[in-house]
């Protein structure tokens, strides 16, 4: 197959965009549509103290979970860690500092930074202190909303179905869930996909992410991991 | 202190009551999930889930599990007729804009003006919100399905919950193993009763007054 856009490449070669200390935003939720190729790269690399944004911690051995037991993360911004008992471990150890969002917050503050808006105003979360904390507070019409900034990161990796060349998007089925948001967040998106099409050959209209948000596609070599209804 | 099966399939066979033709219905973990097992015949529902599913069905037989079809618990589900994926920015979006009918959650405290705390026992549990407060601030109706009491046998429901809040005055009905109550605008109101417990059951085990229905149901199930 041609490579008219240079996007294809290999995971020895996007494994050089990870480093330590670096914000890394990741596709997935509870490990479904996480990306298992690139996680075992960064496991293999040993990349450490990363602050780590997306949906969940996943699980001990499952999705972004494997970077979160391996003691590589040093802050988490997430709905959700329960899944992985490590995450909540290494909390209560103060190895680990997690900043709560509500799942739907979370989602728009990915969404936001991944298409130049730099807040969002929000209702949710008023009523409790964990989410309103330190957080500015905006009255719009009378009515009162926390200021939600934008997140986005050094680097994004999703998991999608398929790509063309130009990396153009596909996802499978609920495996889609945070990914389009994650794609367009970050500075240097990496796209994993099960299958790698020719240009042309993908329906326009049935694009999710356009090519235009990701920089490099490589093949994944499949989900590697047990899931826990196995 | 967990609950039987029975017990359980009796308490999500009352939630589904609530559900009526049309509807588009979130349902959480536990308990909720089994509602889905109790619909009228021909009711047309479409189940939400948060990860990006609207109109899931049920598990799919063994052997036939798609790992990339999961509900938000991560256990593989179906897809029915009519049903459609979407990213989790639509999918809040759904609950936020108020085309979520209903919730079906549990809880760990729920307070006698509706006040939920579902999701943090501080320096114990902290599993984190993940959707809850959207669901409970949002959807238009909130039901909880939960115990009675917690292992220590303490009353889940209470006059305030003591447990970080979720969301504030947002439940509109609770389903115990015991009882149902109707949150108002007067507090909570015992309206039905699962056999064989008598109303004095249900004041002993919960942690705050209550009014009594002039006509209280006897659940036949």
């Amino acid at each position: 197959m041609e490579n008219p856009f240079g996007k294809m490449t290999s995971i020895e070669t996007v494994l050089d965009l990870f480093y330590e200390g670096m914000s890394l935003m990741f596709g997935g939720f509870g490990g479904v549509g996480s990306p298992p190729t690139i996680i075992d790269g960064i496991l293999e690399k040993e990349v450490g103290n990363i602050t780590l944004i997306g949906n969940d911690t996943g699980f001990p051995e499952i999705g972004i979970g494997k970077l979160v037991s391996r003691g590589l993360v040093k802050k988490v911004i997430a709905s959700h860690i329960g899944s992985n008992p490590f995450a909540g471990q290494f909390m209560h150890e103060g190895k680990l500092e997690v900043e709560f969002v509500p799942q739907g917050i979370l989602a728009e503050r990915i969404r936001a930074g991944g298409v130049g808006i730099p807040a969002i105003l929000s209702d949710i979360g008023l009523d409790s202190e964990m989410v309103s904390k330190d957080k500015p507070v905006y009255i719009l019409d009378g009515k009162k909303y926390l200021v939600e900034t934008a997140l986005t990161a050094d680097v994004s990796i999703v998991y999608a179905k398929k790509a063309d060349e130009y990396g153009n998007l596909i996802y499978d089925k609920s495996a889609r869930n945070t990914n389009p948001l994650v794609a367009m967040a970050g500075k240097t998106t990496i796209a994993e996909v099960d299958e790698i099409v020719p240009i042309g050959s993908l329906a326009p209209d049935e694009i999710i992410t356009p090519g235009v948000f990701v920089d490099y596609i490589i093949l994944s070599k499949g989900v590697n991991w047990k899931w826990a209804w196995e | 202190m967990g609950l039987g099966v029975v017990t359980r399939n009796q308490m999500a066979r009352r939630a589904a009551e609530e559900i009526q033709n049309g509807m588009v219905v979130n349902l959480g973990i536990g308990i909720p999930s089994l509602v889905p097992n109790y619909l009228q015949k021909n009711m047309r529902v479409m189940f939400h889930a948060e990860n990006g599913i609207t109109g899931m069905g049920p598990s799919p037989a063994d052997g036939e599990e798609d790992e990339n079809l999961c509900n938000a618990g991560g256990y593989p589900v179906t897809l029915m007729s009519g049903g459609s994926y979407c990213d989790s920015a639509i999918s809040f979006g759904m609950i936020r804009r108020g085309r979520v009918d209903m919730t079906i959650l549990g809880s760990l405290q729920v307070s006698e003006n509706g006040d939920l705390a579902n999701w943090i026992v501080p320096g114990k549990k902290v599993p984190g919100m993940g959707g809850a407060m959207e669901l409970a601030q949002k959807a238009k109706k909130v039901i909880v399905v939960m115990n009675h009491c917690d292992k220590h046998g303490n009353s889940k429901i209470v006059s305030s919950c003591s447990l970080p809040l979720t969301t504030k005055a947002c439940v509109d009905l609770i389903v115990t193993e015991l009882a149902v109550f109707k949150v108002t605008e007067k507090g909570l109101l015992l309206t039905e009763l699962f056999a064989p417990f008598e109303i004095k059951n249900v004041i002993n085990k919960t942690g705050c007054q209550f009014l009594i229905s002039e006509t209280v149901r006897e659940i036949p199930y």
